[in-house]
């Protein structure tokens, strides 16, 4: 099979960019998405000329490097994969194939396909974690988690941090991927020290990186490579408001670190 | 207190003032229905409730006061959010294609709250400020609220065919937005999980419904002749009246 | 001649690590915060030691080339990691985690650090519970384990099928608490190019900005390499696609030996590969193991039938056959050359015969299709994806792919290389696996290795040296290293020939796995080494790497990379050349016992390979660690 690629190219962030057409060599319909960019990256740098940059790694959908908006969908047509595991078999001989990198104010791009996802990072450093030394954790069993609640956990714990849901909320929102990890660290017994100080500081970095709010339209969780539900933004929506009535504040002294 | 304010700067404070200033007007918008409703019962009935709430202006004003709050909250919250919303992504990917897996009532919040809202301005002025000229009826409105018949003064609006139609196009935004809005209240609102969430957003497309058949019912009613006899009577107890001092005209001249 | 003394405290096994603890060096806190570290990768290792460095109160400073630390491919182990909890009450203990692992080893680990490895895992898992790894519980609400192969005990904790991602946003959210802090400072897209040696000490490395191209020159008291294993050597593995070498291959020709770089992994479950366009490998988790028969037909005209049309008799499930006692669960080594043999007898199923069924139908009828979906539902989703298959219905088909080296830079009880200042850990160190790693032990070696050990053993080595002393990045030696970088670099952009950097790196790999693989010998060695010579010699002068160095450029990072797994090859053929013996995962065919069993050479291969550059054009000096077992006895690993 063959198909046409009308893919994003863009130098730097203050470049513009623009679409630029290829066809592709004959391909195998068991190839990856990712594999296929090889293909036409390998012919472009034997002519000579620049590959097309995009971000990869494990490609087999866990370290939430792979990106890319393929047809209008962060991801690619199925749901539930990242674009590191969409197959050709996916799409039909001749199709023409629109390629973007993900679009966020948030994500300015760094060249063509790739952004910079920092942000998210940073939200991170607000306060996803658990303050614990290493050293002084407690005898693991001494502290039970109904299954149930792990489950639930890990449900929201499972977020690789591509960043689909950002890509895909038509306000660039975030709270999917934050509201996942507030979820996770608040339902398990070990988060709760720190859950309503969490919830105050991520969500308030969410905001100064220039995330849209929700609109609760469900693009996220429908373009989300690891199925993670809208009810945990509900979750990380009450979080907030009881953090707030609590007054808890989401600084912290730099000892108490 | 300089947390509270959080309510008021961050996106998710926002989103609860949003939900919660929704949820109060949807509780207007119920108990409204449940009064307009009245129209089917005998005029005094609906003619009565009227007369109890112009005759308790202490009950009247505060409740139209809170109500412009809540609504200025809502708005203010909207338009602060959209345009933050907008700006978060400047770049629209190409074909403007719809967000994958987004409803359509979901997409569309803020057409359906500026529709609604231009409904409420025209339904203020229609039957609050009662602004003759857009009533499209030769039956003055201002006589008939002057005789305190609002049942008389409903059937006389709603007679005129393309005024009830711009209330069922009206009353349909709302519902519009209420189908995915009330669902999304609860989410915004925190109060939603994964066992009652998905009962939760049939259920506010079906009270969505309901409300709308609610309204609608009201026009198609007196488009199909419910009350014409009351406004008959009304209107010829008016002519037939001995005049005192300036009686209002109850037709416009030809 | 590097001198290799690894420094092993003297006492009873068991008590060597609590005296190495009460020996080693402290350095107070106010002096704690007038140290620079550098630490290169936040894998499982990198970032727990990032985390656990900066908590004593040390400056750090992290690098990784991924966009976040939270994307090192630690994130995709799939099983789960080993303790000796004893949970299950069957018998675990620390000195049979040890044992075992050793013995997976096939007996070529140091016998004081694989100790000292089961003694720390029993304090990893109380620790990324608390940091909220949400381990799979039992209805009781504590820890569940499962089993894993070359173990006759459960021990493994999990969290479903992503127990390596879990515990790597573990390691990360420590990492992230402590840039919070201000205390470590991380800088990601940014990739170690070279290691700078300023008198014999390690003290600082040259990295480049792979956004903007910006060389930069970073100066430290001790430089940590976390930066993982070179399995990509052989193009297809496992890995992820930019695993590579270049920070322990510089750190090697700046002095740092390299120890039995041959002992690599052949991971036995693997989705087989299905074209010549193929990037990667993927790997079905071990535990797969657990409830999965594998077998195939007992006659090669049977192969191309289809799996429900071969009766029960005509099946051989010849692990279970061969290996009665751990059956399917035999370790990876030899379930992997198992494998290997049956599909060389002709008996391999799937496009070109290289393929083993894997199946769950016994599974499913035992426990029903529910609990199979609860345990392995995720890995099924995969291989549909990947295959187009349902192994729910047809059995999966599998075979062996590279997956981890166990050799790596040589370091001593220390962690510390016979470089000083220069610390490794995780899988890019040689210490704890010896020639086979078992499953669920690599998770666990990179977090004892980065949060328990590495904080304060690198003690010893701060205490004699003090930061006043340390190197500005205007030395010498920081000068020479970049400009090496920065010729190095001119040189593959200017070479403008007409292959890509891929095609180079996938001859290399077809090389390496033919001759380098998973059964080696003599002749084949000799010839992969004259070939990788003079592939090494064609890259470059045919290599083409478009675009410039001064900003994001692909394929000079790929280039790059692939330059280094050129000289890197050669020396695991020559160390797998040298070691006349059969042990774990290096099968040399001259060396085998009559019935096809790995036969090892305790008298004269009972040692540490670890070679040591010697100048571009001098063969590299191979020094020896000799293995001294001081409780243990070497014996003839059976599995039978």
């Amino acid at each position: 099979m063959k198909v046409t690629l009308k893919v994003w190219r863009q130098k730097d962030a203050q470049s513009p960019g623009r679409f630029v057409t290829y066809v592709t060599p004959e391909l195998n319909p068991n190839m990856s998405f990712l594999e296929m960019l090889d293909v036409v990256n390998e012919d472009l740098i034997r002519r000579g000329e620049e590959p097309i940059a995009f971000d990869h790694d494990c490609r087999e959908g866990i370290c939430g490097t792979c990106s890319l908006v393929i047809n209008g969908k962060p991801h690619g047509p199925h749901r539930g994969v990242t674009t590191c595991q969409t197959y050709l078999r996916s799409f039909k001989d001749g199709d023409t194939i629109v390629v973007e990198p993900f679009r966020a104010r948030a994500f300015p791009v760094i060249r063509d396909l790739i952004v910079d996802r920092s942000a998210l990072d940073r939200i991170m450093w607000a306060g996803g974690f658990i303050s614990v030394r290493t050293g002084s954790a407690p005898e693991a069993n001494s502290l039970p988690v109904p299954k149930d609640v792990a489950e639930r956990a890990m449900d929201a714990a499972q977020c690789i941090g591509c960043g689909a849901c950002v890509a895909a909320c038509k306000n660039a929102s975030a709270m999917l991927f934050v509201a996942a990890k507030i979820s996770h660290l608040g339902l398990l017994p070990q988060g709760q020290p720190e859950r309503w100080r969490r919830a105050r500081a991520m969500i308030e970095q969410m905001d100064r990186e220039g995330f849209g709010a929700c609109t609760v339209t469900g693009s996220c969780e429908a373009v989300c490579p690891k199925g993670i539900s809208l009810e945990f933004i509900a979750r990380m929506n009450r979080d907030y408001a009881v953090a707030l009535l609590k007054g808890d504040s989401p600084v912290r002294a730099a000892a108490a670190l | 207190m300089k947390t509270l304010v959080c309510f008021f700067t961050s996106s998710v404070g926002r989103k609860f003032l949003m939900a919660a200033s929704g949820g109060l007007l949807f509780l207007f918008v119920v108990a409204h229905l449940l009064g307009n409703l009245q129209i089917f019962l005998p005029p005094e009935a609906i003619n009565n409730y009227a007369r109890y709430l112009q005759n308790h202006p202490e009950l009247l004003w505060p409740v139209r006061a809170g109500l412009l709050v809540l609504l200025g909250v809502h708005v203010w919250a909207a338009v602060t959010l959209t345009l933050e919303n907008r700006a978060a992504r400047p770049v629209q990917y190409w074909g403007r294609p719809a967000p994958y897996g987004a409803s359509f009532a979901s997409r569309t919040m803020m057409v359906s709250g500026v529709a609604v809202g231009a409904f409420v301005l025209y339904h203020l002025l229609h039957y609050t400020v009662v602004v003759e000229g857009l009533s499209g009826t030769k039956i003055s409105l201002r006589a008939l609220k002057a005789q305190h018949d609002v049942y008389a003064m409903m059937v006389a609006g709603f007679r005129v065919w393309y005024v009830s139609l711009l209330y069922v196009v009206g009353v349909g935004a709302l519902c519009w937005h209420l189908a995915h809005g009330l669902g999304a209240m609860f989410q915004s609102l925190g109060l939603k999980n994964r066992i009652y969430g998905p009962w939760l957003d049939r259920l506010a497309r079906a009270v969505a419904a309901l409300i709308f058949l609610g309204y609608a019912s009201i026009p198609a009613a007196i488009l199909a002749g419910h009350g014409r006899a009351h406004l008959q009577q009304v209107i010829e107890r008016i002519e037939t009246a001995p005049e005192r001092g300036t009686p209002p005209a109850v037709r416009t001249p030809h | 001649m590097a001198t290799l003394n690894a420094n092993i405290p003297s006492g009873p096994l068991a008590q060597k690590w609590t005296r190495h603890r009460n020996e080693s060096r402290l350095i107070s806190p106010a002096n704690k915060r007038k140290y620079k570290i550098i630490v290169v990768g936040a894998g499982l290792a990198g970032a727990s030691a990032s985390a656990a460095l900066a908590e004593l109160g040390y400056e750090v400073h992290n690098f990784v080339y991924h966009d976040s630390p939270r994307r090192a491919h630690s994130v995709a182990a799939q099983g789960g990691i080993n303790a000796a909890k004893n949970y299950q009450n069957d018998g675990d203990s620390v000195w049979r985690l040890f044992y075992d692992t050793l013995r997976g080893g096939d007996f070529r680990a140091r016998e004081a650090n694989v100790y000292r490895l089961a003694e720390v895992s029993v304090q990893i898992i109380d620790h990324c519970v608390a940091l909220g790894v949400p381990f799979a519980r039992e209805y009781g609400g504590l820890l569940d384990n499962r089993s894993f192969g070359g173990a006759q005990v459960s021990r493994t904790f999990y969290a479903r099928g992503q127990t390596g991602q879990q515990l790597l946003l573990a390691a990360y959210s420590a990492l992230c608490r402590m840039i919070a802090a201000g205390q470590v400072k991380s800088y990601t897209h940014t990739e170690m190019l070279d290691l700078v040696v300023v008198d014999g000490h390690a003290k600082g490395i040259i990295a480049r900005d792979l956004r903007t191209g910006r060389i930069t020159r970073h100066n430290a008291d001790a430089v940590v390499l976390a930066t993982g294993g070179y399995a990509n050597v052989f193009y297809l593995s496992t890995n992820a696609l930019h695993s590579n070498a270049t920070a322990i291959w510089r750190a090697y020709k700046r002095g740092a030996c390299f120890a039995n770089p041959c002992f690599t992994q052949i991971h036995p479950t693997c989705i087989p590969v299905s074209g010549e366009y193929q990037s990667k490998l993927t790997l079905m988790s071990e535990s797969l193991r657990n409830d999965g028969r594998i077998w195939v037909p007992k006659r090669p005209e049977d192969c191309s039938k289809h799996p429900h049309d071969i009766p029960e008799s005509d099946r051989d499930y010849y692990l279970e056959r061969m290996y009665p006692a751990y059956g399917n669960l035999c370790p990876r080594d030899i379930a992997s050359r198992a494998a290997k043999k049956v599909c060389d007898e002709g008996r391999g199923v799937g496009p070109g015969g290289r393929g083993v069924y894997l199946d769950f139908s016994d599974a499913i009828r035992r426990l029903g299709l529910a609990k199979v979906q609860e345990r392995y539902g995720n890995l099924f989703d995969m291989y549909r994806e990947i295959t187009g298959e349902d192994a729910y219905q047809v059995p999966m088909r599998i075979y062996p792919a590279v997956h981890y080296t166990m050799g790596g830079l040589w370091v001593d009880y220390n962690l510390m290389s016979n470089l000083p200042g220069l610390f490794v850990i995780g899988e890019a160190n040689f210490s704890d696996h010896g020639a086979n790693r078992l499953g669920a032990s690599a998770l666990m070696q990179g977090l004892a290795d980065g949060f328990f050990i590495l904080p304060l053993t690198i003690g010893n080595y701060l205490a004699t040296v003090h930061p006043s002393q340390r190197p500005s990045t205007d030395h010498a030696a920081f000068a020479a290293a970049e400009a090496d970088v920065t010729q190095r670099l001119n040189q593959l952009l200017h070479c403008r020939g007409k292959r890509t950097p891929t095609e180079f790196h996938r001859e290399l790999g077809r090389l390496m796995w033919d001759h380098c693989g998973m059964s080696r010998n003599r002749a084949g060695l000799q010839s992969a080494l004259r070939q990788i010579a003079e592939l090494r010699d064609r890259f470059w002068h045919e290599v083409n790497v478009p675009g410039e160095s001064t900003c994001l450029n692909q394929a000079l990072e790929k280039a790059h990379r692939v330059a280094d797994f050129l000289e890197l090859a050669e020396l695991m053929c020559l160390d797998a050349l040298h070691r006349e013996e059969s042990c774990g995962g290096h099968f040399r065919e001259e060396h085998q016992l009559p019935d096809g069993e790995a036969k090892r050479d305790d008298e004269r291969f009972a040692y540490v390979a670890a070679w040591e550059y010697a100048g571009p054009d001098r063969s590299p000096v191979l020094n020896k660690e000799p293995l001294v077992y001081e409780e243990v006895r070497m014996t003839t690993r059976s599995y039978k």
